[in-house]
Formats: structure tokens, sequence, C-alpha cells
């Protein structure tokens, strides 16, 4: 069904840290494993270890570099993924009611087996969340790993995105947007969490944590009076070495 | 947007088609017999041809017909429903004309009003997308793909008084539609600072994508060869659909000029389609740091 519902009863969501996330792309390998070997066609790859590797992945990382009008300029690595829209753009295009959003959760999902792989889904989400698969011929996108997250069969603690599971410096977060009480929501209140492209009108669910403020470099270093400049000349027994050494 | 030959043949020729069964199923020409089979023949060349290479385009076609069921929200589905109820229709009312010499009008008017809900419904799967803004131009998007559309099925029909009139309207929203189009990415207001949200720090650039290779976001919506040729194209593709055909028209009647008109005309479409895809460009490429 491809009309949006008015509203869903939980809004699960991602919220991604900015300052924390160290570009590492575990998450994306993590990815890519998971939602290979499990839900849906795999995740294939074209000439992979040839001249000209290209795959489908469902989260990428990309890098930014910021410069402030003044001072140092800062890197930022940047993770992405479908951000589970409240008003998905990709679903209301689908002719075939393959996209649909989940009333129970929010969570964007495509059923493979109704897509035709006309693309236009991935033509009407402005983030680049959708990729057609150029073996299976259909459209992937990020689950929200649905497979893992309500999975009796794992661990408690696995049952988490499979990036959320991996992320090293706990950049990721998972959790219920649509409660304010949440812990995801409690972070995004404090850190001044945003959405993407807002303009769009797309209502993202997941939320993005804007990088800290950087500490100012001091105007002169604090060490310094304590640190004599070395003496250019030995003199004394030090002198007395360094002539010695030189005649050897 | 990468030009894939599949959609500009598609919303070409389809356009120019079921332009024809607007025409035919109003009435003009009012022709029987062999001569409504050979309109008919050329009609419905066009658009099913059309429809058929827009199937080129799908990754699963034997799933196609998937595509009717969302007609409540997809322009897509849409778009696939009135181009087969006016094939049908208008299948009946020429059956009519060509073995009755029977012209049921009001047949006739149905299948040209779902002739032109389809180029409409076509217009509005590119018109409906906020993430390609060129293409995201609530009137002048469907204008310019109804008008060409009718100004090439009164060509195809013969009506040359009609034909000389839309053809220069046609030509005029044509134009307006792309020097209102080079503005819509900036009226937009998306850029690399709304798509990463890090204006406030300062200017964000590209350091590294994501990966040493391309993909298939980059492969399909970053498509920036041949952009740097747009103008003369432009000018090309005016010339070719509209300002000659004209001429042609003006002149006195001749079948083998009118056969030049028509040719002339297709193929500045062509040009022109090429351009709405090439020249389009998708939000996505800011997070590459490109448009
Ligand atoms: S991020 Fe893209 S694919 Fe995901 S819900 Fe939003 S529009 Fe759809
Ligand atoms: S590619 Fe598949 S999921 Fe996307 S709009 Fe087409 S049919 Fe729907």
């Amino acid at each position: 069904m491809t009309i949006l519902p008015e509203s869903t009863d939980k809004k699960l969501g991602l919220v991604i840290d900015l300052d924390t996330c160290v570009g590492c792309h575990a998450c994306v390998i993590s990815c890519k494993g998971w939602n290979t070997e499990n839900y849906g066609a795999p995740l294939s790859d074209q000439d992979a270890y040839g001249a000209n590797p290209s795959g489908t992945f469902l989260n990428r990382v990309h890098s930014y570099e910021v410069q402030p009008a003044e001072g140092e300029a800062q890197l930022i690595h940047f993770p992405k993924s479908c951000l589970h829209c409240e008003d998905a753009p990709c679903v209301t295009v689908c002719p075939t009611g393959a996209s649909y959003k989940r009333v129970e959760d929010g969570i964007v999902l495509v059923n493979e087996s109704d897509c035709i792989g006309c693309g236009l889904c991935a033509w009407a989400c402005p983030y680049g969340a959708r990729e057609m698969d150029q073996e299976e011929n259909v459209m992937k996108k990020c689950t929200l790993c649905v497979d893992r997250i309500y999975n009796e069969n794992l661990p408690e603690v696995d049952r988490v995105p499979s990036c959320v599971r991996t992320c090293p410096a706990g950049a990721r977060h998972f959790g219920d947007l649509g409660d304010p009480d949440s812990e995801v929501s409690q972070l995004v209140a404090e850190r001044g969490g945003v959405d993407l492209m807002p303009e769009q009108g797309t209502k993202p669910v997941n939320k993005y944590l804007p990088p800290r403020p950087k500490d100012a470099l001091p105007e002169f270093d604090v060490l310094a009076p304590f640190l004599e400049p070395v003496i250019a000349e030995p003199k004394g027994f030090l002198g007395w070495l360094d002539k010695a050494l030189e005649k050897i | 947007m990468h030009p894939a030959p599949s959609v500009i043949i598609f919303t070409t020729f389809s356009g120019l088609g079921f332009g024809l069964l607007i025409w035919l199923g109003l009435g003009y020409p009012s022709v029987t017999g062999w001569s409504a089979f050979a309109f008919f023949a050329i009609a419905y060349i066009m658009a099913v041809g059309g429809l058929m290479a827009s199937t080129f385009h799908l990754g699963r076609p034997e799933r196609a017909m998937k595509a009717f069921t969302q007609w409540r929200s997809s322009w897509l589905s849409r778009e696939g429903i009135c181009a087969v109820l006016a094939l049908i229709v208008m299948a009946l009312y020429g059956a009519g004309l060509v073995f009755f010499s029977q012209q049921w009008t009001l047949l006739g008017w149905t299948g040209a009003l779902f002739s032109l809900l389809t180029v409409f419904t076509t217009s509005m799967i590119y018109t409906q997308l906020k993430s390609i803004p060129r293409w995201n131009q609530t009137i002048l998007t469907p204008a310019n793909f109804i008008s060409l559309s009718l100004a090439g099925g009164a060509l195809l029909a013969g009506q040359v008084t009609a034909a000389s009139f839309l053809l220069l309207i046609a030509g005029l929203i044509q134009m307006a539609t792309w020097l209102v189009g080079d503005t819509r990415f900036e009226q937009a207001g998306t850029d690399m600072a709304s798509a990463t949200q890090l204006g406030n720090i300062g200017q964000v650039r590209a350091f590294e994508p994501p990966h040493t290779g391309t993909n298939y976001l980059l492969r399909e919506f970053v498509h920036v060869v041949g952009r740097k040729h747009a103008q003369k194209l432009r000018v090309i593709s005016i010339i070719l659909m509209a300002a000659l055909p004209v001429i042609l028209l003006l002149m006195p009647f001749s079948h083998f000029l009118a056969l030049i008109a028509v040719v002339a005309h297709i193929a500045g479409v062509l040009v022109a389609r090429w351009l709405f895809f090439a020249q389009a460009e998708h939000v996505v490429g800011l997070y590459y740091g490109q448009r």
C-alpha cells in the first residue's frame, strides 16, 4: 500500500552522532554483511576484484571538510542511510505497492517480490538512500534490520540494527523517536539533533547530532616559559664531549 | 539524471502517438476505411512502441501488471491505467471507422480524453519529484508535455492551421520551461549546507566520497557529460521542433514537405527530451559535492 499512514504507533529510527563518528566504515561493512546473509535479495557487487568495482550498499559514509570563517578546518565523517521519513516521497510514487511504511513502527520497507524495478522511488528519495541491485534488479534499502530488532533467537543485546551494534565509537543510537521520553529522543533534545534537507518536506525520523564546538587553541603555549631554548653552543662537560666526539 | 534512451524514446513517441489519438478521437481528420486504418496504425505504433520502450527501463518487466494497483497515490500507476483505457477505447472507436464506416462520437471523445490524461499523467511522474527541482514546476512541466503532444498530434493528423498555431505555442512553452527550469535548483533552497546541516560551522566541501569507485546513485543521478553544449542543443531543438515545421507548413502544401516537417519535429522533440534528462540535477548529487 503506497498511501502513507496518517501516523505510526512508533517512530523507530537512528540518531547519528557526527561528533563521535570516526569514519571507520565498520557500520558499512556490517550492514552489507547482515543484509547479504539475511532478509531479501543479497547486496551484490559487480566487478568486485576488477578495475571498476561497484556494488549495492544500504549505508555509506561520506567525509566533509568544513572551513569556519576563522580557525582550522574540521573533518566530519557522515554516515547516511534511509531516514525512514514520515512523509516518505519514495512510498507514494511506487506504482506496485512494493514500497510501504509500516503503521506499527514507521519502518519503510520494500516487498521485493512485488517490485518491478522501475527505479522511481530512488528518483523520489532526496537522500540517495535507495539503490537498485544490479543482480536482482529490485530496489534495496535500509530495513532498520527488521529481522534483528524483533528477533527472539538473538541475545537481547543484539536486537538492534547491525550498524548500531557494530559501531566502535558509539556514534549510532537506535530507538523510538516518537516517544519523547526514550533515550534517543532525550539525546536529540540535549544535543540539538537536526533533520537533513528539511526544505524537502520529507520529515525524516532519523536525526543527526551536530559536531560539538571545538576547543579553541590557546593564545600561547602554557608550558613555554618552562622550556629554555636549546643552547646553540654547548659548554662545559657537554662542550668537551661534543668536541671529543667530533675528533673520533 | 542519466538520459536513458528508453525513457527518451518513451516520452517522445508515446507523446506523439497519444497526441494523434486525441485528434483522431475528436474526429480530425474525419476518415473511414483504409485511410482511417493508416492513421490509427501510425498512432498505435508510436503510442504502443513508446510504452514498450519504457518497459526496457524496468528491472523486472515480467511483473509489470502489478503497476496498475496503486492509482490512489502513484502517478506512474495512474499513467498505466489511463494508457490502457485510452488504447482500448480508441481501438473500438477505430474499428468502427475502419470496418463499419461508423463514427461513434461519444466513444471517440472518451478515447481522446483518456489519451490526454495519459500525457498529463506521464508529465506528473516527473513534475511531482521535489528531489529534481528542474522538473518540479507545477504548471510548466505538464504544459510542456501536453502542448508538444497536441502540436505533434495535429501535425501527424494533417491539421495544417491548428498544427502551425500549436507548434508556435509549444515552442514558446518549451523555452519558458527551460528558462524557469534554470532557476529552480536555487529556488528550491537545497544546497550542501542543508544537505549536511554543517553550514553553521563554515563552508562545506566534499572531502572524500564513501567509496573509491562509482555507484548506482552516481550513474543514475549525476550526469554531467554534454551539459556544456546545452545552449546550442536548445537552439537546434527549437528550430527543429517548431520553427522549421511552421515554415514548411506555411508553404504551399506538398506531402514531401509535410513529411520533412514531421521528421524535423520528431528530431527536435528527441533533442529536447535528451536535454530534459541530461540537464535535470538531482539533489542527491550535493552529498557528493556535485550537481
Ligand atoms: S530516506 Fe529516502 S528512502 Fe528513506 S524514507 Fe526517506 S525518502 Fe524514502
Ligand atoms: S523500483 Fe520497485 S519499490 Fe521502487 S517504485 Fe518501482 S516498483 Fe516500487
